[in-house]
């Protein structure tokens, strides 16, 4: 059974109760829509992976930022997205996030601290440190959380941004949510280490895996890793093992990986994980938490609604918003 | 009014905006106490401190994203790299992320950075070190591309890239650093966008870029000698590009020689002469378009093979006289 912190009220519990089924409902939603053709493109799901995005945002206050990645869907949910203008991007409409521009793997909402889902796997972790030094040289206090998976800290960019981290103590905490596999690639055969984790030893920087499926237990450790931060010590590196359910993008036959294997990490569903924890508690009632989930399916059910009342972009607008004045 | 070099001209106008605005800060590899690999922030690290000179480790492709990063949330970064051939390895961040960010948003934020490096062949640097890969970024949307060919234009153009609220990619050339120009002690800005008529002149064009503008003047005055008047056109600035200048020069002279560094096959020379065929200059043609560029090689590191690599003035006088008097030409060549 998973700990509650003793300091989280009921109405925080299911505040973050409500935003792990936001994202699972969102993902399932947005996977219904490409199988029927209703939405284009392509896109990455991050249904089974709520508690990383949920359990480490729940610690940032209103400033701090974050950097996601092309499964970004959870991060923005969880720093606190209008799903209305999220849905409404992935079909492409004018009053989506990006105004139709973007698409699922380019949604950021500034003015919220998310500095944007990144198409590039690995095109974060500089741009985290580039907040972090706006940070620090303009002494605003934010912390900025870098998200990434077991496949970007592959990536050059992974090395040279850790390190210039740790030179310069730039406030930045990079979490890795190790879900098993970069697209087909299974971790196991590509790193020859246990844990992701233990690379913050080569940058000395703290290093911590947690429990990725446990929102408790990602929180205790990005909570600990933020506070670092905030208080002028440098970065960290986080790594919250986990798994996605649901294959890497759209055309995904799963042929890599068994079905034993899914049933097991499907039985860690970090969702179940903390209603059992909340109701063995007595925290909440299950009247309680089968209304939040309600709750949440509404709205996305309103997003759904939103999104296909609103307009398609104008072709005028093709043309504009590549360059600022 | 004084003369000073090209290498001051850009501290200069680095120091001044440091002083006018304290969003704006250096980063790079070497900058701090060493003055960055061609000396262009000497004595800055003195004046301004390890916090907005900040030195880097060799982490292109770090620092890239970093400027970006710190761009995105507020600040105005300027980004050396100590050479341009480098830039292949930051080139993510710049295309990938600079580059896109503001459209990709739909809109919202902006990457006010500025990447300025030092391009060009004539050093014995050989070929991994004397590129000009300005072509590849001026390919790509969402970037400003800036080539000064000198001092006083440098620190007109370099004040007006940082103040741009986009990434600007600044291409200085290792073999302008020495030269020197009139350049007021006050600072001004250059409008990005905006040619200069460096000569004018009334029987063909030359549009020149950076190191390549010298060249141009020279052979502009060699042909003068020869009753051949030559008119020098610098863009400054490829993108944005100033096809209006250039249009109405060819419109007056009738011929154009388009001159760059860069190797010629890919180069921007093919997109100013086709801004020609496309424009109602095409119809004031005497001649055809001609366009010299660097040879299709690596750049190698023997003195006279790497001089060969680059057009020459003589190279741009045979080429102004061929368009000057083409009709003989063609009868001989025909």
């Amino acid at each position: 059974m998973i700990q509650i912190p003793e300091h989280l009220s009921k109405e925080r519990l299911l505040d973050l109760y409500e935003q792990m089924w936001l994202i699972r409902y969102f993902d399932e939603k947005v996977d219904e829509f490409f199988a029927k053709g209703m939405i284009h493109g392509t896109t990455h799901l991050a249904v089974g992976q709520e508690a990383s995005a949920v359990g480490s945002c729940a610690v940032l206050k209103e400033e701090d930022k974050i950097t996601s990645t092309h499964r970004g869907h959870g991060h923005c949910i969880a720093k606190g997205a209008d799903i209305n203008k999220m849905m409404a991007e992935l079909f492409g409409r004018e009053t989506g996030y990006c105004k139709g521009k973007g698409g699922s793997m380019h949604i950021a909402d500034l003015d919220k601290g998310n500095l944007g889902a990144n198409g590039i796997v690995g095109g974060g972790f500089a741009i985290a440190n580039g907040a972090g030094l706006t940070s620090r040289m303009k002494d605003l206090g934010y912390v900025v959380l870098c998200f990434f998976g077991d496949g970007a800290s592959n990536e050059g960019s992974f090395h040279e941004a850790l390190n210039l981290a740790s030179i310069w103590d730039l406030p930045v905490v990079f979490i890795c949510e190790n879900n098993q596999y970069g697209m087909s690639g299974p971790v196991k055969d590509m790193i020859n280490i246990e844990h992701i984790a233990s690379r913050s030893g080569s940058y000395g920087i703290p290093g911590k895996v947690v429990d990725g499926n446990d929102v408790f237990d990602v929180m205790n450790a990005v909570g600990e890793a933020v506070e670092h931060a905030r208080e002028g010590n440098g970065p960290s590196l986080v790594e919250c093992k986990t798994y996605r359910w649901k294959g890497h993008s759209k055309s995904d036959a799963k042929k890599y990986r068994t079905r034993e294997e899914e049933k097991e990490w499907r039985d860690k569903d970090p969702i179940k994980r903390m209603k059992e924890a909340m109701l063995e508690k007595e925290i909440v009632t299950e009247e309680e938490v089968e209304e939040i989930k309600q709750q949440a399916k509404r709205k996305i059910e309103e997003s759904v609604e939103f999104s296909k009342e609103s307009p398609e972009p104008d072709l005028s607008t093709l043309l504009t918003d590549v360059y600022a004045d | 009014m004084r003369e000073i070099t090209y290498l001051e001209a850009v501290r200069e106008a680095l120091s001044q905006e440091m002083r006018e605005n304290e969003d704006v800060f250096m980063l790079g590899e070497d900058i701090g106490v060493y003055g960055g690999a061609f000396g262009v922030s000497r004595g800055m690290l003195e004046e301004f401190g390890s916090e907005r000179i900040r030195n880097t480790p060799i982490s292109e492709a770090a620092i890239s994203g970093t400027a970006v990063g710190a761009a995105l949330t507020g600040m105005r970064p300027v980004l050396e790299l100590q050479f341009s051939d480098f830039i292949t390895i930051a080139m993510d961040n710049l295309v990938n992320q600079a580059a896109k960010i503001r459209y990709m948003y739909g809109g919202k934020g902006s990457v006010p950075m500025v990447l300025r490096t030092p391009s060009g062949s004539g050093t014995g640097a050989a070929a991994q070190h004397s590129q000009s890969l300005e072509a590849w970024v001026a390919h790509v949307p969402g970037l400003k591309v800036v080539q000064p060919s000198c001092g006083s234009d440098a620190k007109g153009l370099l004040k007006a890239a940082i103040d741009d609220n986009n990434p600007v990619v600044f291409y200085e050339h290792k073999t302008l650093y020495k030269t020197s120009d009139h350049v007021p002690e006050e600072a001004y800005s250059i409008p990005l966008g905006k040619a200069d008529i460096k000569r004018e002149g009334t029987d063909a064009t030359i549009v020149a870029t950076a190191a390549m503008v010298p060249k141009a003047l020279e052979a502009a005055s060699k042909l003068a000698e020869e009753g051949i008047e030559t008119e020098v056109v610098d863009p400054r600035t490829l993108v944005p590009l100033d096809k209006e200048t250039i249009v109405e020069s060819v419109k007056k002279t009738g011929r154009l020689l388009v001159a760059h560094e860069a190797v010629k096959r890919g180069g921007f020379g093919g997109e100013i002469a086709s801004t020609i065929a496309e424009s109602e200059a095409f119809d004031f043609l005497d001649a055809p378009i001609m366009r010299l560029g660097g040879a299709e090689v690596p750049i190698p590191y023997n003195p006279n093979l790497e001089k060969a690599t680059v057009p020459s003035v003589e190279d741009m006088i045979d080429s102004v006289k061929q368009m000057v008097h083409y009709d003989t030409w063609r009868e001989n060549h025909g």
